[in-house]
């Protein structure tokens, strides 16, 4: 990348901004060095760190792959796929939610709240903990304090989760200098690595959401035509696709109804997720599940999984269509289809793209990084570091304030460039009248039922005239991280006008405030815990796994000394589990690590025979 | 009225700098400080044209890269609070403004707007006496198709045509009245101007309902 990028790191060094995809299934942290955008790896290595974050009896709390350890275990205080929550109220997510195995605790109507043991917890707060857990792994990475970032989120995301997102962030104690739209960060990683001009298509499909993207590349301005998509559309729904048959089946085979059972449903839910990850490279794969002494087995052939995913598929098409339309370009000027997210690596979703913008889409790019990667080059941009490149994006959805009869009135249309801005003049209707409450909703849909209710405001302090005799002027504007925000104005007097924001989801700022200074104060505390904790989740993984390979066959073939070096690693271990020192028992788990090297070979040959065997049925 | 040109576009309110308080030579950076003023709120003014309704898009595309990649709030991270407000405006005015000039009927509306017609009331409940009959037709043909008459698609889709037509030749006489104006300056041309569209969108208004009852013909019955 670097022959097209213009980087210029100045001679007074800026205050460094890292770049941030808070995936549905996984996160990553970017940066920008001399060569161009970096994943930043977690202490394990790993560039991908897990949206999970689980919350303990004791109040500590962990988030990342430490956390993924505990989604069985502790299946009812760890929390997956949280941003499929952001900015909604229970009665958006009914059907979702008997998936999910923690409780939802009541008052629920405008945020979301998660009954975790005896704490409740709200999605930004959750998200905050995964946000958290980045900047940690960039500060030691970069070996700085990182406390400014440009966070992504879904194209077709609204106000409320939006706001959700940046409440995240300040929670975690980041300064959210931009929101940016996946789809479009991703052009931004593509366009500079790989076309200057041109029209592109971006098709996402993650974990949890869904989104299409068209832009315009001229010499360095991408400029977002059209964007559509779902925000509710992603491999979760085809997990629960597949977990629906497993379920049935079960109950069958079983005579028992294991839905209701957290881990079970978990551990099921990483066969089911594994097998479908496997069908995208081989005709055929099995679900393989086992709890409490019984198994379960089933052959699923790419055919199959394609019968029922197809109408999955088949919705992410439509929104394909409108935005096309919206872009005023045909197919045939699109000069590329660019795939992102991990559900595009599903052959079908290959093919129905193809067909539909008649091109081969290009996947040559890592779908899981190209959003990080972007985000970093708009952190980029936004320091300076950058020159030369600017992105254009626009809103997703129109913008209306209600009128008479519940019909919206639009006053600022969708795939409109931001920031945008409308100007609407409002007055009384009675002699004397005081307030003017405005409700401004989002949407497509000609009446205020059918959209999604933003925010009230209230224009309070009214001079008292006779009806029709004040005036005055509001603006909206949407902001170029697609945020509103509104204003008004006397116009007889010229004075700002006072307002009073009911939004109606999300957090109110009290909230938020109040959520930042617990964080803070349990920053230094939470810390010390937290490694020992992960720590600790990390001993249990290694010492029940090696105790499970002691019923191996393997275990049998190993070498008198290997198996007494393995029981001493073991002994050793167990007798600094209990300690307060996390090095301490991390030297411990290295011990034991190397000790049982030549175990995890002999098991690994023994596993390729019978793997092989399996195959023959 | 008065319009002042600047080719470079962007249009300030107030000559002197609110940074520095020495003159700002009018332009959006001051002459002075360097720093941005607060963007005039008129569309003309800002993009520097003159007040006329045929524009070259593709000059005013050039120019809303080249304001966009100047005022974007991306270029003002590190700048003062009050630089970064004026940056969300001006830039807010930007896209507005291109959004409505690049549209020759939008571009219109705007300059009556401006010129104190109103345009937005009646926009178009009345049908404009010269299609009265035509409307009639089409309302009768519509209902015979919705009482299942084979007959009446063929008439509608006649229909469509006329009113493409129509559309395509309001279109031209627009493109007239727009240089007549821009040559005259003259009011009286705006008052056709607003005729005629208020035609165009009641025509425009018909193809929609058309195209959306041959459409719903075209699927299957469910
Ligand atoms: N080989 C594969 N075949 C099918 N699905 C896959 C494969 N690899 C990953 N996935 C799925 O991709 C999803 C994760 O993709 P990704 O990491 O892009 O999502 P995300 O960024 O976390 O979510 P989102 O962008 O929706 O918020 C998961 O549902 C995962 O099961
Ligand atoms: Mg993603
Ligand atoms: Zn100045």
């Amino acid at each position: 990348m670097s022959q097209v990028f213009d980087i210029d790191f100045g001679s007074h060094r800026k205050p460094r901004i890292v770049g941030i995809d808070l995936g549905t299934t996984n996160s990553l942290v970017a940066f920008l060095d001399l060569t161009g955008p970096k994943i930043i790896p977690g202490a394990d290595g790993d560039l991908l760190t897990p949206s999970i974050v689980s919350y303990a009896e004791d109040g500590s709390v962990i988030a990342g792959n430490a956390a993924r350890r505990l989604l069985i275990d502790q299946s009812e205080r760890t929390v997956y796929s949280v941003k499929r929550l952001m900015g909604k109220g229970i009665s958006d997510v009914k059907d979702e939610v008997k998936f999910f195995p923690f409780r939802i605790a009541d008052g629920s109507e405008s945020v979301i709240r998660l009954q975790l043991g005896g704490r409740a917890v709200t999605p930004p707060e959750v998200s905050a903990q995964v946000l958290a857990e980045l900047k940690r792994n960039a500060e030691a990475y970069l070996g700085e304090p990182v406390t400014q970032a440009v966070i992504t989120v879904p194209a077709y995301f609204n106000d409320a989760q939006r706001q959700a997102t940046k409440d995240a962030g300040r929670i975690a104690g980041l300064d959210v200098l931009r929101l940016v739209n996946e789809p479009t960060a991703a052009s931004l990683a593509y366009g500079l690595d790989k076309r200057r001009n041109g029209v592109v298509a971006v098709y996402d499909l993650g974990g949890g959401t869904f989104d299409i993207s068209i832009l315009r590349l001229h010499d360095g301005i991408f400029e977002v035509l059209a964007t559509n998509g779902d925000t509710h559309l992603g491999g979760d729904d085809i997990d629960n696709r597949l977990m629906h048959i497993a379920f049935e089946d079960i109950a069958a085979e079983w005579g028992e109804d294991i839905s209701h059972n957290g881990e079970a449903v978990q551990t099921l839910r990483q066969a089911v997720i594994a097998a479908k990850e496997r069908l995208s490279y081989v005709p055929v794969t099995r679900i393989e599940f086992a709890f409490r002494g019984k198994t379960y087995q089933r052959e699923i052939t790419q055919e199959l999984f394609e019968g029922l995913i197809k109408d999955i598929v088949d919705r992410t098409l439509s929104p394909c269509r409108q935005c096309i339309a919206d872009s005023r370009v045909s197919v045939e000027e699109i000069d590329e289809v660019v795939m992102v997210g991990g559900s595009t690596r599903i052959p079908m979703v290959r093919r129905a793209v193809a067909a539909l913008f008649k091109t081969k889409p290009h996947t040559e790019l890592n779908p899981d990084e190209v959003v990080a990667l972007g985000a970093a080059v708009q952190a980029g941009i936004l320091s300076g570091e950058v020159q030369d490149t600017l992105l254009l994006d626009v809103t997703p959805l129109s913008l209306g304030i209600e009128t008479m009869g519940g019909v919206v009135s639009k006053l600022i249309h969708r795939n409109s460039t931001i920031p945008a801005s409308a100007t609407e003049a409002f007055t009384t209707a009675v002699d004397g009248q005081r307030n003017v409450l405005i409700h401004v909703v989002q949407g497509e849909r000609e009446l205020v039922k059918d959209c999604r209710s933003l925010a009230r405001f209230e224009l309070n302090d009214i001079a008292p005239l006779p009806a029709g005799a004040a005036r005055i002027e509001v603006r909206f504007l949407i902001d170029a991280n697609g945020i509103l925000n509104v204003s008004a104005r006397d116009v007889r007097t010229g004075k700002e006008q006072s307002i009073e924001v009911k939004p109606s989801y999300g957090l109110s700022e009290e909230q938020v405030e109040a959520m930042i200074l617990e964080s803070v104060e349990n920053a230094e505390d939470d810390f010390r815990e937290r490694q020992v904790r992960e720590a600790r989740v990390e001993a249990d993984a290694i010492l029940g796994a090696t105790e499970k390979a002691r019923a191996n066959d393997a275990w049998v073939e190993l070498s008198d000394e290997q198996r007494a070096k393995v029981t001493a690693a073991v002994n050793r271990l167990l007798m600094v589990y209990h300690s307060e020192d996390h090095l301490l028992i991390r030297a411990k788990i290295e011990e034991l690590n190397e000790a049982t090297i030549a175990l995890a070979e002999t098991m690994m040959n023994t596993a390729v025979r019978g793997a092989l065997k399996g195959t023959k049925v | 009225m008065e319009h002042p040109s600047q080719p470079d576009g962007g249009g300030v309110q107030s000559a002197r700098c609110r940074q520095c308080g020495e003159s700002s030579g009018g332009e959006l950076f001051c002459a002075h400080c360097g720093s941005l003023q607060r963007p005039a709120t008129d569309y003309y003014v800002f993009f520097g044209l003159k007040r006329v309704l045929v524009l070259d898009t593709e000059d005013l595309q050039r120019k809303f890269y080249e304001l966009s990649r100047r005022l974007h709030p991306d270029r003002f991270t590190w700048k003062s609070a009050i630089e970064r407000q004026y940056s969300l405006e001006a830039t807010a005015i930007l896209n507005d403004g291109y959004r409505v000039l690049r549209d020759p009927l939008m571009r219109a509306e705007y300059v009556l707007k401006q010129e104190g017609f109103d345009i937005g009331e009646q926009r178009s409940k009345d049908v404009p006496p010269e299609l009265l009959e035509e409307v009639f037709d089409l309302n009768m043909a519509l209902e015979e198709l919705r009482l299942g008459d084979e007959e009446a698609h063929g008439q509608i889709e006649e229909a469509r045509n006329r009113f493409l037509a129509m559309r395509e030749s309001i279109d031209k006489e627009l493109e007239t009245l727009y240089r007549r104006f821009d040559d005259t300056q003259d009011r009286g041309v705006l008052q056709q101007v607003r005729t005629v569209l208020n035609r165009r969108r009641y025509v425009r208004n018909l193809v929609n309902e058309v195209e959306k009852e041959l459409a719903r013909e075209g699927q299957p019955a469910q």
